[in-house]
């Protein structure tokens, strides 16, 4: 959680407002590099809570249509697994 | 878009923004092309891995070469790039490669890399979590390591375009222009670009830019290969934090991301040649099971993500590296077989000099990785692809 009272976007990667928005006007607007910078929707929630935010803010900050501004790839698999159980040897001890 | 420039580098990824940022500091006046944003070929999908472990001359000698830049880098670039010297440990299971190990070994110490023979119970030291029963010995170099891709692509773009340099992202090259065998500039999706001098950095789409400049598209041929990779929530940092890899066990390797700590698994299983990059369920099988071999306890951790890439592999898996002599001023790097992110510092600084000053300082082996060896049927000793 935040000390400062920083509102944070991304919770699994405790990614706030103020650092999209820092990378932003140093000129990073792609979602892309974004993501990869600040580690945004890579986290065990793939983007659910915060890569709607996100978009919001590149939108307001850059003048853009949030339709323009396309999604990240989403990753298998859409939630966590244990390997144990992908690899079918969990009750194995 | 600008209608001139000295030099265009087709291919935003490691390779191209590392030459395009030594070209820059040099004086050079370059334009950079990506058909998609920075990066979003091969190495912002690659495993982090940073080695001098290869079993020949030519890659050592780079790849020693290129850690001495890595080491300096976050501070020439004013970027912290994320580089960590972990190590990688390839582990044995027959006496076989005990025996190959210690070749190696003799190999490295000759031209400077420490790698050493460890135990099994010294593996363990290491990574704490080692299934350490299952080896017969460990080839272990300390100063190996890994980085972060996302932020070496964007640093060296970065301070490229403070030098001057210009970036296009989504921009697609449509065509070279070749009159007389010499280059006159580029045609893109975007407008045209006049040049003399073209570097072809577009690892594995680079036999497509090859045939834009007249040349065949086998002239080097390099095929895309679907390698993938899957990625675990985080662990705490220390418990894998090298390379872990047992060359007998499919290549399969697990390695710690330097930046939050979850587990980069890969396995030697591969899908091509393509283009297509969509995740496959065989791999998630069989890369898990090789990890949780290696590190029994991963059985209780969770997969986050599984992604796949490019290994733009030559038939030798060694790049191809120089100036195309049929064409003047076009040269290419290309074909890493899955090295490109490691060698693109010691890369980038060769191919700036060569094209500017005709020869460089690195010890690049130009030889060893000349373009036309694939066109006079010769290949060099296969490099081993992993991390």
């Amino acid at each position: 959680m935040s000390e400062k009272g920083e509102r944070i976007i991304c919770r699994c990667n405790e990614v706030t407002v103020e650092e999209i928005e820092a990378l932003i006007e140093q000129g990073v607007t792609d979602i892309e590099m974004i993501k990869r910078l600040l580690r945004i929707g890579m986290g065990p929630c793939q983007g659910r809570t915060c890569l709607p935010m996100v978009i919001s803010i590149i939108a307001r900050k850059t003048g853009k249509s949030p339709d323009e501004i396309k999604l990240p790839a989403t990753r298998i698999p859409i939630r966590p697994v244990p390997a144990g159980v992908l690899v079918g040897d969990m009750n194995e001890e | 878009m600008k209608s001139k420039a000295e030099v265009v580098v087709i291919g935003g990824g490691s390779t191209g923004t590392s030459i395009a940022y030594h070209l820059a500091k040099l004086g050079v006046d370059v334009v950079l092309l990506e058909k998609g944003y920075l990066g979003n070929g091969s190495t912002f999908r690659c495993a982090t891995g940073i080695r001098q472990q290869f079993t020949d001359e030519a890659n050592i000698k780079l790849m020693r070469y290129s850690v001495e830049k890595w080491k300096k880098l976050s501070e020439e670039l004013e970027y912290d790039v994320n580089f960590k010297q972990t190590g990688y440990l390839f582990l044995a299971t027959t006496e076989e490669e005990v025996e190959a190990f210690k070749q190696n070994i003799k190999l490295h110490n000759k031209f400077g890399v420490p790698t050493r023979l460890i135990t099994p119970e010294e593996a363990k030291e290491i990574v704490p979590l080692l299934n350490a029963d299952e080896f017969l010995a460990g080839q272990w170099n300390p100063t190996d390591g890994k980085a972060n891709p996302f932020k070496t692509v964007f640093a060296f773009a970065r301070k490229a375009k403070e030098l001057g340099a210009e970036i296009y992202e989504y921009t697609e090259v449509t065509d070279i222009i070749v009159e007389n065998n010499e280059i006159k500039g580029v045609k893109t999706n975007m407008g045209t670009i006049k040049a003399d001098i073209v570097v072809n950095a577009a690892n594995a789409w680079a036999p497509i830019i090859n045939e834009m400049a007249g040349l065949d598209r086998e002239f080097i041929p390099i095929k895309p290969y679907k390698h993938q990779l899957v990625k675990t929530e985080p662990l705490k940092e220390g418990q894998i934090e090298p390379l872990v890899c047992p060359p007998a066990w499919n290549d399969s390797y697990v390695i710690q991301d330097g930046e939050d700590g979850g587990v980069i698994c890969g396995t030697g299983l591969e899908h091509g040649p393509t283009y297509d990059v969509t995740p496959t369920y065989d791999f998630l099988r069989e890369v898990l099971k090789w990890a949780t071999r290696i590190i029994p306890a991963l059985k209780y951790v969770h997969v986050l993500r599984q992604w796949a890439g490019h290994y733009a592999k030559t038939p030798d898996s060694n790049p191809a590296i120089g100036k195309v002599n049929s064409i003047d001023g076009f040269y290419i790097a290309a074909g890493f077989s899955g090295h490109g992110f490691m060698m693109a510092p010691g890369v980038g600084e060769a191919m700036a000099e060569l094209i500017v000053k005709g020869k460089t300082h690195v010890p690049l082996d130009w030889e060893w990785y000349d373009p036309h060896r694939f066109e006079r049927g010769e290949l060099r000793s296969t490099a081993f692809q992993i991390g």
